[in-house]
């Protein structure tokens, strides 16, 4: 029997690859305020859930698909001229509403929504677990070669150019490392809770960081912390996994936060 | 003239449908400082961002010299309270640089003493020369300043000016500015451009200043400003400012009317 056959063990097997990848993503989404932009696109893949049920594809297929077509589309109409906060509540619902729908029209398979709308790390299986690692690594990879370039476009699109840098292709880059974050957490805390696991992490690291590596870094460590201490809370007390990881990493953000505020008035 | 670091020939540049600049012919030579003033909206930021080559042109050519290295210090940044950053991290953005070199660009930039602050934490005046020590860090051909001293106070600004000066003297590099402060700037150009879509004038400070077409666009009222530094120069050279003045239109319809005839 090995450690894997051990479903809790795959459970934080999973939530680390998760935080892996989504915590130092999270910092840019910080950083560039696409909170609402890693909402939108989260929201848009249970549609993508509802076309891989329908057409019988992978369900990581399906929403992926589903989330690098919305994040491409709300990544090329900024800097339009839109007021981008409407228009992206008005798509982040839209799509959420219209994919729940597109669920359970599909009575062929009886599915749990709730599974996709929160989570279920406890049933995540191997082939998950392989799906979770390889596009973790995939993105942790992709942020970590163009971290500087990706860093400079944050600071000032004008100031990339004159590095040489294109601010769009930055850009790109991120909204793909945006929709394969959303493919792989939608199984580990659901389309409702990605964007927290995005924005959680990193807004607790900033008070303790000087630099934005070290932001990235603690990000990184208040995640795997929330992960443990959730799933371990979740199994104490029978809470549903997901939302309970989240609830950990809020807690850990208002502590931070505090400690922050202590620290300014002492 | 020893042969130009870059030069633009009939630029017309679109943002949207928008003509932002049209018929833009201007060159820059090594240590000169060459100031554009201009209303808003009359694209000088558009050519700026041109020149660093985060706008194509949409017509024209532009040209300049191989291997161009250009220092950028972009209109007052606005950094994310979000992202931790401290000056010396900031410098090695997006090319890693080494400890000396970054504290000789901040020597250089006069911000000696500022690495291992926040950006967030620095005041204007500080952060414009922190700007300015990170474009000096590949030692440029060219330094082009986007409204530099927005912000600034006239001691302030005036400092920093100074602190161009000096920068320019150093390196002899040219230097492209944009400005609001017509009077300072002014003093501080060999050469300025007046920008409203095309060129309206340029021409030595003195020559801009009465300049029909400047008059038209600032009114004679910053004259008066400007006299208030220059008036012995126009006194005395009167005759001469005629001359000047004549001369550099002729040029003017050369250069930005060409394409009309």
């Amino acid at each position: 029997m090995s450690l894997l056959d051990d479903f809790m063990v795959r459970a934080v097997l999973a939530g680390l690859g998760v935080v892996l990848a989504a915590a130092p993503l999270g910092c840019f989404v910080v950083w560039r305020r696409m909170a609402y932009f890693g909402d939108a696109t989260a929201h848009a893949s249970i549609l993508g859930v509802a076309l891989a049920l329908a057409f019988n594809l992978s369900i990581f297929g399906g929403v992926l698909s589903v989330a690098l077509i919305m994040a491409l589309t709300v990544s090329s109409l900024g800097g339009r001229g839109y007021a981008m906060d409407t228009l992206l509540g008005v798509m982040a619902h839209s799509s959420l509403a219209f994919g729940i729908v597109a669920v359970s029209l599909i009575d062929s398979v009886r599915i749990d929504l709730m599974a996709y709308l929160f989570g279920d790390i406890l049933a995540v299986g191997r082939m998950d677990l392989l799906v979770i690692w390889m596009g973790a690594a995939a993105v942790l990879i992709l942020l970590i070669a163009r971290w500087s370039a990706l860093l400079t476009a944050t600071l000032n699109p004008d100031l990339a150019s004159a590095a040489g840098i294109s601010p769009k292709q930055e850009q790109l880059i991120l909204s793909l490392a945006l929709a394969v974050v959303v493919a792989v957490a939608i199984k580990v805390v659901g389309v409702l809770l990605i964007a927290a696991m995005l924005l959680i992490p990193a807004a607790a690291a900033r008070p303790f960081a000087r630099t934005p590596e070290r932001m990235a870094a603690i990000a990184v460590g208040i995640g795997i912390v929330s992960v443990g201490g959730g799933i371990q809370l979740a199994f104490q007390f029978d809470t549903p996994t997901g939302p309970t990881i989240v609830c950990v990493c809020a807690v850990l953000f208002c502590a931070a936060s505090l400690s922050e505020l202590i620290r300014k008035n002492t | 003239m020893s042969k130009p670091l870059i030069a633009l020939k009939n630029v017309c540049v679109h943002i949207g449908a928008k003509v932002a600049l049209h018929d833009v012919s201007l060159s820059l030579t090594s240590g000169e400082i060459v100031t554009v003033v201009g209303p808003n909206g009359s694209g000088k930021s558009t050519l700026l961002r041109t020149l660093i080559g985060a706008l194509k042109p949409t017509g024209g050519t532009l040209t300049h010299r191989p291997n161009l290295r250009i220092g950028y210090v972009p209109q007052k940044l606005h950094i994310d309270p979000t992202l931790p950053l401290t000056v010396r991290r900031f410098l090695s953005l997006p090319q890693r640089v080494s400890d000396d070199v970054a504290q000789k660009a901040l020597q250089d930039a006069g911000a000696e003493a500022l690495e291992h602050q926040q950006m967030t934490s620095l005041s204007g005046g500080q952060f414009q020369r922190v700007l300015l020590a990170r474009a000096l860090l590949n030692r440029p051909h060219i330094l082009i300043l986007d409204e530099a001293t927005q912000g600034l106070d006239q001691p302030g600004s005036a400092d920093f000016y100074a602190q161009i000066e000096r920068v320019r003297q150093q390196f002899g590099c040219a230097v492209l500015m944009v400005s609001h402060e017509l009077h300072v700037v002014m003093a501080a150009s060999d050469r300025v451009i007046c920008l409203n879509g095309h060129i309206c004038c340029e021409g030595a400070p003195e020559t801009v200043a009465s300049a029909p077409e400047y008059r038209a666009l600032f009114g004679s009222g910053t004259h008066g400003a400007l006299a208030l530094y220059r008036h012995e120069h126009s006194h005395t050279h009167d005759e001469n400012c005629a001359h000047d003045h004549n001369h550099h239109h002729a040029d003017d319809q050369t250069h930005a009317h060409g394409d009309h005839t």
